[in-house]
């Protein structure tokens, strides 16, 4: 009995996002079959991934992150410098210093940090807010108006505060990175009520709501393979943005990337341990379908580069 | 193909006998179909049908156990590609490789390795599966002892003999020859040599091709020998051959009911780096791979590997549930907030997850209410005030804090009342509604 190679027909495509301007100008999406199925479809953008920097010192992050980050830390500017000769296709600044509840810092402020970083680098930039709906709307219009004419991705756009942030993004023009919670239908909703305010579904880039491995990661796994599986297989126009994953935030948060072996003898070193945790969720959200990676340490962003290098 | 009831019936007597214990032949074909019943229990059914009948029933991938007894694991018998239209059933085997250069002292380690390997997540024991021993430079007695140190060493974990020459696998597997090893592995050359070990000894046996076209001969050449138990290697080793190979094996047994290729697979996820091995091997993981042969089992990666494998072979009908306690975040004492959620685990995570980022020690109480979340649980009057009031009394939380103020989720803020009458003495504080606004709740009170 000879083989014939079952291959799956596919009647959508993932739409190409284009971040940045000039020779380090970075397009993500395109994929016309699910992830890293050569045999059937063609891949002509690899899955991105940026490097995540705060406008504020990263005191609160663990020490095996800082350390191996170093003194870059210092300074917003210096940081994004550190993370693109450590390899970052993207640097996703996040605004962390505005929420109320760290240094409640105003938008200007946010702006000045924002189109000073994005001077200083030449590779595209992702423009978080720090996850406060209310004040992200006045901090991204800032911000995005300050970076204005460097294509970039600004988000995150949430139910409660898409309005906003997508106009802020559509009068820069720069992208939009959406974010819904972890269900197939909303992530759809949104990308609806995005375009029927005008918002052009080609510049959306879709965050599920990322999770860490071990906590909850089946989730956010197969919500991303139904959303691919829609816009391939079903063709559904609002299905087909690409797929951000915010890992890092998540990654370095759980007791696996933060306790020492002293305290958990069974669960080995902690350094290795705690880049293998952010790497090994990397390559769970690229092997469903994620376009871009957010990730906080350089080590496990070049395994996940690795990776992807080898899956492509 | 699976067939349907209607279709089944066809081929039964239609003699209503009632022998099968089911009151009509539809009836009884109708539990086939859904494979809660065995054409054994007709006595009647003719030959014909029990050869259709059987090789419909036959699952698209074969069951494959490795090892017997208590530690013995079955691989295979899927029915998805994807875990969201079912489930994956049974999870990857992982196995260490011991090299036969390695006997003695570097052996004896990775053996004390896989015997101490054994972690609880979220209420299950998991473990590293099995070792592989592998020939190098086809010394056979070298091999035997290693393979003698390993079931000595290690007895009850499944094992795995590793070698192209016939000669060398005769002289390992007098060792383990009960033990239902699993031989890796038969090739063009050797498949006659092979499937006869393999049948002598009841070992099940991998059949090793370059590619799906000289695996899919090879596996029908080694079942025409007689053997039944087969694992597919397609070569792959790089991670895109390994997602594309993978899939191609899992369609064709699942969507097309092709054959040569419905057995479970094994992959060598080896890399002179560990974080890079762990990596590689969590692609296997994800896409398919029934046996993941890893070159080293360090703590942090088996625990990587393990929880992913955990995610992935999550029912996604039945929540996963945390066991019920009252936990400890951070460096809580006597006069930590103490806050209580339900045992859903995405919930625990969640709002785990989010008083960790409060920096703000706490004492979080999870109910066992079935795995379901807040709301359902309360809708379900599986989370009321008199069974959380229960709980907070049972769970003795009172040694461990000096107040007596219990923080309920914002969502049913309507339970405080009846809440406070059920617990005398203690107060309730009805907390934000979603787990994203902790932070700022905690931080407000500290």
């Amino acid at each position: 009995m000879a083989l014939a190679i079952p291959k799956e027909t596919y009647s959508g495509k993932i739409y190409h996002v284009q971040l940045g301007t000039g020779a380090k100008a970075v397009t993500i999406g395109g994929a016309s079959a699910l992830p890293f199925l050569g045999f059937e479809g063609t891949f002509p953008n690899k899955p991105a991934v940026a490097l995540e920097i705060m406008d504020i010192a990263p005191d609160d992050w663990p020490e095996t992150l800082r350390k191996a980050i170093g003194g870059a830390s210092a300074s917003p500017v210096q940081w994004a410098k550190f993370c693109q000769q450590n390899g970052a296709d993207i640097i996703a600044l996040r605004l962390m210093g505005t929420h109320p509840d760290q240094k409640n810092k105003n938008p200007e402020e946010a702006a000045k940090v924002a189109a000073e970083v994005a001077a200083a680098v030449d590779i595209p930039l992702v423009i978080l807010g720090s996850g406060h709906a209310e004040k992200d709307t006045q901090v991204l219009q800032a911000a995005a108006a300050a970076t204005r004419g460097k294509n970039c991705a600004i988000g995150k756009a949430v139910e409660e505060n898409y309005k906003t942030v997508a106009a802020a993004a559509m009068a820069n023009d720069h992208k939009l990175i959406a974010m819904s919670q972890l269900d197939v239908n909303l992530a759809k909703q949104l990308n609806i009520l995005l375009t029927q305010m005008g918002f052009d579904k080609e510049r959306i880039i879709m965050d599920p709501m990322s999770s860490a491995l071990g906590y909850g990661l089946e989730y956010t796994y197969s919500v991303m393979e139904r959303i691919r599986l829609a816009a391939l297989m079903q063709n559904d126009p609002m299905m087909q943005t690409p797929i951000v994953c915010d890992i890092g935030a998540n990654v370095w948060k759980v007791k696996e990337t933060l306790a020492p072996e002293a305290e958990v003898p069974e669960w080995g070193g902690l350094e290795d341990r705690a880049l293998a945790w952010e790497a090994v969720t990397a390559s769970a959200m690229v092997t469903a379908g994620a376009d871009m990676l957010i990730m906080r340490h350089p080590g496990a962003a070049a395994k996940a580069k690795e990776v992807i290098a080898e899956l492509m | 193909m699976a067939l349907s009831g209607v279709e089944i019936f066809k081929y039964l007597p239609k003699t209503n006998c009632k022998k099968c214990g089911h009151p009509t032949c539809l009836a009884f074909a109708m539990k086939l179909a859904a494979k809660q019943a065995s054409l054994d229990s007709c006595p009647d059914a003719s030959e014909d049908a029990k050869k259709l009948l059987g090789e419909a029933a036959a699952p698209p991938i074969r069951g494959i156990t490795l090892g017997t007894g208590d530690k013995a694991v079955k691989v295979g018998d899927e029915i998805c590609l994807f875990r969201h239209e079912k489930k994956f059933f049974n999870p990857n085997a992982f196995a260490v490789a011991i090299r036969a250069s390695e006997a003695g002292d570097a052996a004896a380690k990775k053996i004390e390795a896989v015997k101490a390997s054994e972690i609880d997540r979220v209420g299950q024991k998991l473990r590293v599966d099995a070792i592989a021993v592998a020939d190098e430079g086809g010394d056979a007695a070298k091999f035997a002892s290693v393979v003698k140190q390993v079931v000595d060493g290690a007895p009850g974990v499944p094992l795995i003999l590793v070698s192209k020459n016939p000669a060398i696998i005769e002289a390992g597997i007098t060792h383990c020859a009960d033990k239902k090893p699993l031989i890796y592995a038969a090739t063009a050359e050797n498949a006659e040599a092979m499937a006869k070990i393999a049948k002598e000894k009841k070992a099940s046996l991998a059949v090793a091709a370059d590619g799906l076209d000289a695996l899919t001969a090879l596996s029908e050449k080694v079942k025409g020998l007689g053997v039944d138990d087969l694992v597919l290697d397609s070569g792959a080793r790089k991670a895109k051959d390994m997602i594309e190979h993978l899939t191609i094996i899992r369609r064709a047994a699942i969507k097309k009911n092709f054959k040569p290729l419905g057995y479970p697979t094994i992959i060598f996820a080896g890399r002179d780096n560990a974080v890079a091995e762990t990596v590689a091997a969590a692609v296997g993981v994800m896409k398919y791979a029934s046996i993941v042969v890893l070159n080293s089992i360090e703590k942090w990666k088996m625990l990587a590997l393990l929880s992913l494998r955990q995610n992935i072979y999550t029912d996604p009908q039945v929540p996963m549930q945390v066991a019920q306690n009252v936990y400890k975040v951070g460096d809580a004492k006597e006069n930590s907030p103490l806050m209580i959620t339900t045992n859903f685990s995405l919930s625990y995570f969640i709002v785990r997850g989010e008083v960790e980022n409060s920096k703000v020690p706490s004492w979080l109480a999870v109910m066992d209410n079935e795995g379901l979340s807040v709301l359902t649980a309360w809708a379900a009057g599986k989370f009321t005030a008199s069974k959380i009031a229960q709980f907070i009394t049972e769970s003795g939380v009172e040694k461990n804090v000096s107040h007596k103020e219990l923080i309920i989720p914002g969502y049913v803020a309507v339970l405080s009342g009846a809440l406070e009458e059920k617990l005398p003495g203690w107060k309730i504080t009805v907390g934000p509604r979603e787990a994203n606004q902790l932070p700022t709740f905690l931080k407000a009170r500290a």
